[in-house]
């Protein structure tokens, strides 16, 4: 999809003069300066010396200038850092997919580390024969390849209460898109054979949480997926390596890591991340259970808290992402200017089912403070709701699934700030 | 049927039919033993279903609970530090600041033995007997005002026991009409002079906890001492100047003789067993004393240093009069922490093997400082 720069957005003439005045100032400066921009005018060592041979790095590693380009935690969240969680940065990456490297990490017992060769997953329970597979074997199943969003129930939870971390990282980061390789988890059942009263799936980790969530039996055989690939290569340990549980569109405790084991029964387990926590807890003291779907949510990435405009004003790119546990994301709308006039962004990218969507929004920036928002629209027709619009139905205090809409004021430095409007 | 699998149906018949006899179309995997399926399916329903014979007394229960899980979560399970709080709490959920614990909100009483069974003692995992579960819950039923201090929880009472908030929990109505999704898909978007005014009501650096501003300065300046290394010459094909550097630096001072060198079998080995000790403790670079102290240099200081951490009276005894930990007292206290220090805070049973000892206590000295 493409959406034209017209109208109430700066038009297409705006946008070019002020490419063609702050060119036009750049060839002046150059002029002025004899001898020139030294980057150009003398011989820079790494074109004079060589560089690395082709095995420096055998598995290789992003640029040395992109050191701060890394999952960040916070500390201060959790009382250690085994059951604790950390961001993806989303601020410095750019289209859908996430690298293996930087996807977050939300871990309950620490990331386990297991040899394929000794790993094994068990089918028991409501099936006309529990059986064991080795990895091999579920290598010898048909294969799928899809690309989903996996953000954990818990992502901006520490929002709920006003604007709280300065950071799309930190607010928006316990999210991460990658595709993923494996079998479909319906396969593995009908090997097994599932009775007609086996309603509800169990699915356990080999972690030392022993990580379970129950699932109903309708989802599992619809779209879950057992993989040992994302991106291309093999899971990486903190993601579930050798094998884990795709659940698409699903809050991403659900997605067991480590999967080990699959129990058929006729009525869900109410397990401690399906009672205690992931559920929500209303103002009236009752709390929703079972709240499975991620409803649709958007993210200014850039400029944002840790990624500020560092230019002055003239053309400036504006970028984030949006997804919706629902299906796809065929609109997402930005303001510059608090939500008074709102504008369609253009998406890039692919446009795929419970999958990252990339919007950008080119304008001409006046130098003027900035409040910028996005609004995604999904395909059932559902519109991200501002917080206080969320807030009417779930209070403070509920934690998981906040979807509100982010807000982020960037002052005429063109520094951003988490803050929340009227 | 996939194409792929009438295909493969197709064109593969006999190695369908000479795989083992199971149910499934493709006839992979192998059938698991009952065995097998009793040793991994341990979970618990609120139904009961899935319980061990056994029982266990709120009295022995809070033995227990002092010896293996009050560390982290208080000896009135009220929670240390950031540590879940299991107790109290009862009435305030509608409160701003709502405590959710066992009897204030879990609504399944299965669910604490299915999970203390499975994942607790925090690194210690599915090391409990169910007899110590049965026990465990009680004494939890008890700080929660559930019970009298002489009940004793059994597989038999089991399903007659009810958690206070169980009724409180309802399934998502985020779809039911007039919710959620109703409101938030009404089509009435606007898009043009939505609003006449745009106020701030709440910043992010007020309240100023983030981690990221002192973090990000520090990798900035990293980045450009980075863009400085990266000029000078490098000394050596596929070596970042950085590393290359610190290489040199080393490789120019003499070389440490010291004749008790590390042994880097010994210190693997060491790093595995240090598993079980790093739910509480940290050692190494960054190190911070959390649950337990941090154990950095702890080889050769004085027993009970570490300021940060609140020792028990024993230990801070023990240091007082001098005494400093070296590789032999330290294989004692890791034989049987409680033997060699009455009423140790470390609640960890021991490490029953010399060479998990010798390994881990190679591994503490290689973080000498």
């Amino acid at each position: 999809m493409t959406s034209e720069l017209t109208g109430k957005v700066p038009s297409r003439r705006a946008f070019l003069k002020g490419a063609v005045a702050a060119g036009g100032a750049l060839a002046g400066a150059g002029a002025a300066q004899a001898s020139g921009d030294k980057l150009i005018t003398e011989v820079q060592p790494w074109m004079s010396e060589l560089g690395d041979g082709v095995d420096a790095a055998p598995y290789g590693s992003p640029s040395q200038f992109e050191a701060n380009v890394k999952r960040r935690t916070v500390e201060w969240l959790t009382a250690d850092p085994i059951s604790s969680i950390n961001f993806t940065p989303l601020h410095e990456l750019d289209g859908i997919l996430t690298p293996n490297g930087l996807c977050f990490e939300r871990h309950h017992g620490g990331a386990a580390q297991i040899d394929p060769a000794d790993h094994r997953v068990m089918i028991n329970g409501l099936v006309d024969q529990p059986l064991v597979f080795t990895m091999a074997d579920l290598m010898r199943f048909p294969r799928e390849n899809q690309i989903f969003f996996l953000e954990c129930a818990a992502n901006s939870g520490m929002e709920w209460r006003g604007s709280q971390l300065n950071g799309c990282q930190f607010t928006h980061g316990m999210i991460h898109n990658v595709m993923y390789t494996g079998v479909k988890l319906k396969h593995l059942l009908d090997e097994a054979g599932v009775k007609p009263s086996g309603q509800w799936l169990l699915a356990e980790g080999a972690d030392a949480a022993g990580m379970t969530r129950s699932i109903p039996m309708e989802k599992a055989m619809d779209d879950c997926l057992v993989a040992w690939k994302m991106n291309g290569e093999a899971l990486r340990p903190e993601q579930g390596y050798p094998v884990r549980l795709v659940v698409p569109g699903w809050e991403g405790n659900m997605w067991i890591k480590w999967l080990r084991r699959l129990e058929v029964g006729d009525q869900p387990w109410h397990q401690r991340e399906e009672t205690s926590k992931y559920t929500d807890l209303l103002e009236n003291g009752q709390a929703r259970r079972f709240t499975w779907e991620m409803d649709a949510k958007s993210v200014i990435t850039n400029p944002s808290p840790q990624a500020p405009i560092t230019h002055s004003k003239g053309p400036t790119v504006l970028t984030g992402v949006a997804w919706s546990g629902r299906g796809t994301i065929p609109q997402v709308d930005v303001t510059t200017d608090g939500g008074i006039n709102w504008h369609k962004a253009r998406i890039s990218g692919p446009s795929l089912d419970k999958a990252m969507h990339r919007f950008y929004f080119e304008f001409d920036w006046d130098g003027k403070p900035l409040l910028l928002q996005s609004r995604a629209h999904d395909s059932t027709g559902y519109v991200q709701p501002t917080k206080d619009a969320l807030r009417k139905f779930r209070g403070v205090n509920s934690i998981y699934h906040n979807n509100g809409i982010q807000t982020w004021a960037v002052n005429s430095q063109g520094e951003a700030e988490n803050v929340e409007i009227s | 049927m996939s194409k792929f699998l009438k295909m493969l149906a197709a064109s593969t018949v006999v190695v369908i039919v000479a795989g083992p006899a199971l149910a499934g179309p493709l006839g992979l995997g192998r059938a698991a033993t009952l065995d097998e399926v009793s040793a991994w399916d341990i979970d618990i329903r609120p139904d009961g279903q899935g319980l061990p014979e056994g029982e266990g007394s709120v009295l022995v229960g809070e033995e227990i609970f002092a010896e293996k899980c009050a560390i982290c979560h208080g000896d009135f399970a009220e929670g240390v530090d950031r540590w879940p709080v299991l107790a109290g709490g009862q009435g305030t959920l509608r409160d701003a600041r709502p405590v959710k614990t066992i009897g204030s909100y879990w609504p399944y009483l299965s669910t604490v033995w299915d999970y203390v069974h499975r994942a607790m003692p925090f690194g210690e995992a599915q090391s409990l007997e169910p007899d110590e579960t049965y026990a465990i819950v009680a004494y939890l039923m008890y700080s929660n005002d559930l019970v009298d201090e002489d009940f004793v929880l059994s597989k038999a009472n089991f399903a007659e026991q009810h958690l206070p908030n169980e009724e409180n929990f309802f399934l998502d109505d985020r779809g039911a009409e007039g919710g959620e999704l109703e409101t938030f898909r009404s089509g009435d978007v606007c898009m043009e002079n939505c609003k006449s005014d745009v106020e701030i009501t709440a910043r992010a650096a007020i309240i100023d906890v983030t981690p990221e501003d002192a973090e990000a300065r520090k990798a900035r300046e990293t980045q450009q001492e980075g863009k400085a290394e990266s000029q000078e010459p490098d000394t050596g094909a596929g070596v970042p100047a950085s590393d290359s550097a610190s290489d040199s630096g080393t490789a120019s001072e003499p070389e440490a003789q010291d004749e008790a060198a590390l042994d880097p079998e010994l210190l693997k080995a060491g790093k595995k067993v240090f598993r079980k000790c790093k739910a509480c403790h940290q050692v190494g670079e960054g190190a911070k004393t959390r649950t337990g102290p941090v154990l950095n240099g702890v080889i050769g200081r004085h027993m009970a240093a570490e300021a940060g951490f609140k020792y028990s009276k024993t230990l801070t005894g023990m240091g007082d009069e001098g005494m400093v930990w070296d590789e032999a007292n330290l294989a004692e206290f890791l034989k049987k922490p409680r033997a060699f220090v009455n009423k140790t805070k470390m609640s960890f049973a021991g490490l029953k093997k010399d060479e998990d000892i010798a390994a881990v206590t190679e591994y503490l000295r290689s973080f000498a400082h």
